[in-house]
């Protein structure tokens, strides 16, 4: 293809809505207005871990103004669901509305209809739920000790079971002991990120519109329209052609407006009631309940020769999922791929883990399952280069992958530029790179 | 309490709403009057997405009490509206991509508004002083200030005024 027929790369191109957000003229979800709307609000749990004894909604449906109180006793069709099922990841272990158990704080147990938010507000704080706390366990490694309370009968030791009845998402390339047995220096160290919420400036958020013809119109922020239509319809047992759903305008994702934390309920409210219902994280609700990139904690093992060459590669690493898988086992599947980094190596050995505590459920943000490898294993390099007393850049250029090498979960490299990439930050970054360095290229493994 | 009707200017045009008690600016104008570029981020202070002028000055709706709005002018960005073609800070923001989502945006370009109403040739410091109580997610800040700079520059070499 010659340069002529590239109509973009080099060019700027118009944004095509930008003229309509600088005019305030798109329409986000909540733009719409409908005559006698209601509004929900969720009674969540105030325990991270408990038994349920009693659920008692009389106070709440008597308080002025609501119209309507859902409990799980009124979903029609899954009590459980996983989003992923109908792809056959699973297990669905996660309750629509809680029943017998709680396992982190602020997961929803009543949502409350009411014809203002004042008043829904108002209802769902006089929901009264009486718990028998449980134990509650908040650290990967404690979760999976042996010692720890389980957290469902889905997974004993509280870690995600892939296929063929893997503890983890792995990778075996070559034999990492052999690498450290021959290696010069062992360099070994802990890494640990946080959950990260995405804090998009729109919170989640949908409007669920009955309409004459018996179908439910749903306005919604999602990022996934047809994934939150599809599975609102699997948990009510309707066929997905009752429901419209209208999105594609969202205030902020990054991953944070995947869940189908809001249709679901919605639409069933709306259901019943025969009204439009709007349900509308607060910015509370998006901060504290709405899913977190998950915290991530990483062992990493490598062996190093005297001239720079990592030779092997070993990491454990542990994804807190929180109190139920979502998308977790994805997650982690990504973050094993990444590993170990843009650099060949001959031999790797990782343990990816998926991990449940009583923590609120973590999901995906920018980079799923990535940003933590990165996060680490550059780390990790600084920490290398230290060691063996080489320029953190020349450790990178001489591991950095090239074409054609083989990468440890046995993809044949294409399309390499990590080189170049480091090549051009030097130059940026006014860090002089010996002659050899300069003259290195993602072709060739040698310098020439 | 009871419901109340207060009188206001909006945009230009004389509005005689009926609020309930406690109801925000940003209740009148979002829901109320249906101007639904006023966003509600936070409904606590927090993100700015709500902005708006009242009798010239940078608002936060959320926050304002509409009986604190009776008799006053308020602006939203639908102010900004008036004729069918686009205003020089508005295209300047356009022209520097300084919007992705677009939530923030109309909070933004208000608050711009009002920083350059008051202040037409600002320091770049001034810009970022000026829409510091503005928060965005999504394109960083600096294709925003590059906008409001390009703006006041248009500004200057016209002699018009912001919008």
């Amino acid at each position: 293809m010659s340069m002529k027929e590239l109509g973009v790369v080099g060019r700027n191109v118009g944004q095509r809505d930008l003229e309509s957000h600088a005019r305030g003229q798109t329409t986000y979800y909540e733009d719409v207005h409908y005559p006698r709307m209601l509004h929900l609000k969720m009674h969540r749990s105030a325990e991270p871990h408990a038994n349920i004894v009693k659920v008692d909604t009389r106070k709440a449906a008597a308080s002025p103004g609501v119209v309507c109180v859902l409990t799980h006793e009124d979903l029609p069709g899954k009590k459980v669901w996983n989003g992923l099922a109908a792809v056959g990841v699973g297990p669905e272990d996660e309750p629509v509305l809680a029943f017998d158990k709680v396992r982190w704080r602020g997961e929803p147990i009543v949502a409350v209809i009411a014809e203002t938010p004042e008043a829904a507000r108002a209802g769902a704080a006089k929901v009264e739920v009486e718990y028998d706390p449980l134990p509650g366990v908040f650290d990967v490694e404690e979760a999976i000790s042996g010692s720890a309370p389980a957290l469902t009968a889905h997974w004993p030791h509280n870690h995600y079971i892939y296929p063929d009845d893997h503890a983890a998402s792995q990778i075996r390339f070559g034999d990492v002991e052999k690498g450290f047995a021959e290696a010069d220096h062992i360099v070994e160290d802990k890494y640990q990120t946080s959950p990260i919420e995405q804090a998009p400036m729109e919170t989640n958020g949908c409007i669920a519109k009955p309409g004459g013809d018996g179908r439910i119109t749903v306005h919604t922020n999602t990022q996934a329209v047809h994934f939150a239509r599809d599975n609102t319809a699997a948990i009510l047992g309707l066929a997905p052609g009752k429901l419209r759903f209208l999105g594609g305008t969202v205030g902020g994702g990054f991953g944070g407006k995947v869940d189908v934390a809001v249709e679901p309920i919605s639409v069933l409210a709306a259901m019943r009631t025969g009204r439009p219902v709007k349900f509308k994280y607060t910015r509370e609700e998006e901060m504290q309940v709405s899913s977190t990139r998950s915290a991530w904690r990483l062992y990493i093992k490598d062996g190093v020769m005297n001239d720079g060459r990592i030779v092997a590669r070993k990491i454990t690493s542990y994804q807190d999922s929180g109190a139920y898988l979502r998308f977790s086992s994805y997650g982690s599947m990504k973050h094993a791929g990444h590993m170990p980094g843009p650099y060949t190596m001959p031999n790797v050995w990782v343990d990816a883990r998926v991990v449940f505590t009583n923590r609120p459920p973590s999901s995906a943000m920018r980079g799923f399952g990535v940003m933590a490898a990165s996060f680490a294993i550059e780390l990790q390099m600084d920490k290398v280069a230290k060691t063996i007393g080489m320029d953190p850049w020349q450790l990178r250029l001489l591991n950095a992958y090239r074409n054609g090498d083989m990468r440890a979960h046995r993809k044949v490299n294409e399309d390499a530029a990590m080189v170049e990439t480091i090549q051009a930050a030097a130059r940026l970054a006014g860090h002089e790179l010996p002659a050899e360095y300069q003259a290195m290229t993602s072709w060739d493994r040698k310098a020439s | 309490m009871e419901d109340k009707l207060i009188r206001l200017t909006v945009n230009g045009r004389d509005e005689a709403v009926v609020i309930r008690p406690l109801a925000t600016l940003q209740d009148v104008l979002r829901d109320t009057l249906e101007l639904t570029a006023v966003k509600s981020g936070c409904g606590q202070g927090g993100c700015g997405s709500c902005s708006v002028l009242v009798d010239g000055e940078l608002r936060l709706s959320c926050l304002t009490l509409a009986e604190r709005a009776e008799g006053a002018e308020v602006t939203t960005l639908e102010g900004l509206n008036e004729t069918n073609a686009i205003v020089p800070l508005q295209q300047a923001f356009v022209e520097n991509y300084a919007a992705q989502c677009g939530y923030c945006t109309a909070g933004m370009v208000v608050a711009a508004k009002a920083l350059l109403d008051r202040n037409p040739a600002p320091s770049r410091d001034e810009i970022v002083e000026g829409l510091s109580g503005n928060l965005c997610r999504c394109t960083g800040f600096a294709p925003i200030v590059r906008a409001v700079q390009q703006a006041a520059q248009a500004l200057s070499d016209t002699g018009e005024e912001a919008s």
